[in-house]
């Protein structure tokens, strides 16, 4: 297992699931892409589908429509992965918590490695917490 | 405006309410709906806004809100009543197209039948939600329990 | 029946998101015939919600119903509450109001800008813009503390106030947004690709309008003009001097034209408040001890059209019932009047010209109309989409020129 971590950390393939989330933590991820944070230096890519992916970044409450999505996500990602649950929402519900379309927070559907608090988390922070996980696999 | 609503809908009208100039809440009887709502949108050509669904202590009230933008932004409310026990009113979609989903969400959320809608299916819930959980009524905690 | 085999989706610029599918789109060759609509994927209960909580949390609540419109909910909410109780908010907190209205508008343009730009295959044009949407964000940060979901509105004003020393830099900062927006519409009214590529698709006519009460740029496109921001002035909106821009011909060319050029307006208003607030002093906010019995209705002009939020209150600190109607949720239907019959090719154009919230336009997939068989998925489309353009720019033989300028 550690080995293939290890491999893990050459090139990060991102894949980004949003389950019921305001959109502004995926703004921000996205927001890494762009040249003023520009991820792709530092090899981190967004993948295209979750089957090529190393690191899912979840956003959102996940409410009882997405539960089903997510688990399947989850499931078709080749292990060993890493689930980072960016944004409040993620992490615990945040100001939805109490909400009848509650079925997370996320980490009541698949386990997590990582979180990123934040309303939403600056693009800064998302790369600390990502670099901070890296660092802790040594 | 009040001058010319009252003019166009005289006798449909069973209240006044005159928030202030430039929100106007008239009371009608749910039977009428139609006849009030082809008068505002159609031949007056207000702008359609939304409904808004309140569950009262003895009825559920229906609020259909329309836009005159052009005569100073007023804005005119429709305020229907329909009843507890079996709660159901006449759908508007062959008037305004836009109306379908705004009914389904009502009829979804608070359990208000629109007779006459083409597709009153869920909408925002699951598919499979349970029978007779209205989450947006009084009697349902914010939990959904 | 064309039986196209799903394409490898390519160029990993967005997220992607596979399944459950918002739009399904039914066709019949290369023609669309029907639209259906699934939705309920973000919906969080938020009115719901609202009503466990007293009036100062619920306008931190309905700030988080969307990311890109962060404070047009704040703002339609204050004015349903301040409808409600008859409250006039101080003038300063009229121009705060403006500027963070405004410089939110000129975020959510640049940022729908981007993602056409994408859609159409002009990837570059996508990542530089959000870069210049960067500048905006930096002086959200600077008034605010954090680049989105403000915290800046309240019942009776606005909770922080704009230093005089922050203002220069400020202003500096729009100047030069303000240099790359002009650029930006000069290098699309130029652009003889994106005119043979967008002009005539997607057309909504003014009945179209009409009967799905749609609202905003999209609205003013097609020549209907309706403005809350000029049909029923709030906030400074009407302390300061702007125009409302339409245009004629409802398709997605003017779309386009008419958020570049609104973006442009913002600015105005937005310097002509700055300038207003410059080197005086006064109240940001009116006390409210309580809030009467009876209802409200506030609207507010949010980037993507008309917010609307109807609160009733039974005299205790909680709202009885509070009804939030997004401008989203009237413009996505039509769909269903400017999809059908067009091609393929020109889907996620025409809905990204609708501007819906963001996420949602991530999740169309096409089906074929008899066999009931998935064909396209969203990257499929996207790759029609941006392989029509290159046609285009065959056909044509030239390319814009002043693209090359910004970038």
């Amino acid at each position: 297992m550690n080995l293939k971590l290890k491999a893990l950390k050459k090139s990060l393939w991102v894949y980004h699931v949003s389950a019921g989330s305001c959109n502004n933590c995926d703004i921000e991820i996205l927001d890494l892409l762009t040249p003023r944070f520009d991820v792709e230096r530092f090899g981190i890519i967004l993948a295209a589908s979750p089957r090529h992916a190393d690191v899912l970044l979840c956003t959102g409450i996940v409410n009882k429509k997405c539960v089903e999505r997510v688990k399947e996500v989850y499931e078709q990602t080749p292990k060993p992965c890493v689930v980072v649950a960016v944004g409040s929402c993620a992490c615990s519900g945040g100001i939805f918590r109490d909400g009848y379309q509650m079925a997370g927070p996320l980490d009541k559907i698949i386990p997590v490695h990582v979180y990123i608090p934040g309303c939403p988390p600056k693009p800064e922070a998302i790369i600390a917490g990502i670099v901070k996980f890296l660092k802790e696999l040594k | 405006m009040i001058d010319k609503l009252k003019e166009k809908l005289k006798d449909i009208i069973k209240d006044i309410k005159i928030h202030n100039e430039k929100k106007i809440y008239l009371t009608i009887d749910k039977n009428d709906l139609k006849k009030a709502v082809n008068i505002i949108f159609n031949e007056m050509g207000a702008r359609f806004q939304t409904v808004s669904g309140i569950e009262n202590f003895n009825n559920f009230e229906l609020l259909y809100h329309f836009s005159f933008d052009k005569e100073g932004g007023i804005i005119v409310s429709l305020r229907t009543f329909t009843e507890k026990e079996k709660p159901e009113i006449e759908s508007l979609t062959g008037l305004i197209p836009g109306i379908a989903w705004i009914e389904r969400e009502i009829w979804e959320l608070l359990g208000i039948n629109f007779v006459g809608h083409p597709n009153l299916k869920h909408f925002l819930l699951r598919e499979d939600w349970e029978e007779n959980y209205y989450p947006l009524r009084k009697g349902v905690k914010t939990n959904g329990k | 029946m064309a039986n196209r085999k799903v394409l490898v989706p390519i160029g990993p610029y967005h997220p992607l998101l596979e399944e459950p599918e918002y739009f399904q789109l039914y066709c019949d060759g290369e023609d669309v015939v029907d639209v259906e609509w699934i939705a309920g994927y973000n919906h969080r209960g938020i009115e719901k919600l609202s009503e466990s909580k007293h009036y100062d949390q619920v306008t931190f609540l309905v700030e988080r119903i969307c990311g890109i419109c962060s404070t047009s909910h704040p703002i339609a909410y204050c004015n349903a509450m301040e409808d409600l109780a008859g409250i006039e908010i101080p003038e300063r907190a009229k121009y705060i109001r403006n500027i963070i209205g405004e410089l939110e508008r000129i975020h959510s343009h640049l940022l729908w800008f981007g993602l056409a730009g994408h859609f159409l295959g002009y990837n570059t044009v996508f990542m530089w813009v959000w870069k210049y949407r960067e500048g905006i964000l930096d002086m959200f940060e600077m008034i605010t503390g954090n680049r989105n979901h403000y915290g800046m509105l309240k019942i009776g004003g606005v909770r922080r106030d704009i230093e005089d020393e922050d203002i220069p830099i400020l202003k500096k900062t729009l100047s030069q947004v303000k240099g790359k927006i002009q650029m930006l519409t000069e290098a699309v009214l130029d652009d003889p690709v994106l005119a043979a590529r967008l002009k005539g698709v997607g057309v909504l006519t003014k009945e179209d309008i009409k009967n799905y009460g749609a609202v905003g740029p999209i609205a003013r496109a097609s020549g209907v003009d309706i403005d809350v921001r000029k049909d029923d002035p709030y906030a400074g909106y009407n302390l300061v001097e702007w125009k409302v821009i339409t245009t004629e011909n409802g398709d997605v060319f003017d779309k386009t034209v008419v958020r570049l050029l609104e973006c442009l307006e913002s600015i105005k208003i937005i310097e002509q408040s700055l300038d207003a607030i410059k080197g005086k002093k006064g109240q940001i906010c009116k006390e409210v001890r309580e809030i009467p019995e009876g209802e409200g209705i506030g609207h507010h002009e949010a980037p993507r059209g008309e917010v609307f939020h109807y609160v009733r209150s039974d005299g205790t600190n909680r709202p009885v019932r509070h009804k939030i109607r997004s401008p989203s949720y009237v413009n996505i239907p039509t769909f269903k009047a400017s999809c059908i019959g067009e091609t393929i090719a020109d889907v996620c154009i025409i809905l990204a010209g609708v501007d819906p919230c963001y996420c949602c336009t991530e999740r169309i997939s096409v089906y074929d109309k008899d066999k009931n068989k998935k064909v396209y998925e969203f990257s499929d489309l996207v790759k029609m989409s941006v392989e029509k353009t290159e046609k285009i720019k065959k056909e044509i033989g030239k390319e814009g020129k002043l693209w090359k300028k910004l970038l």
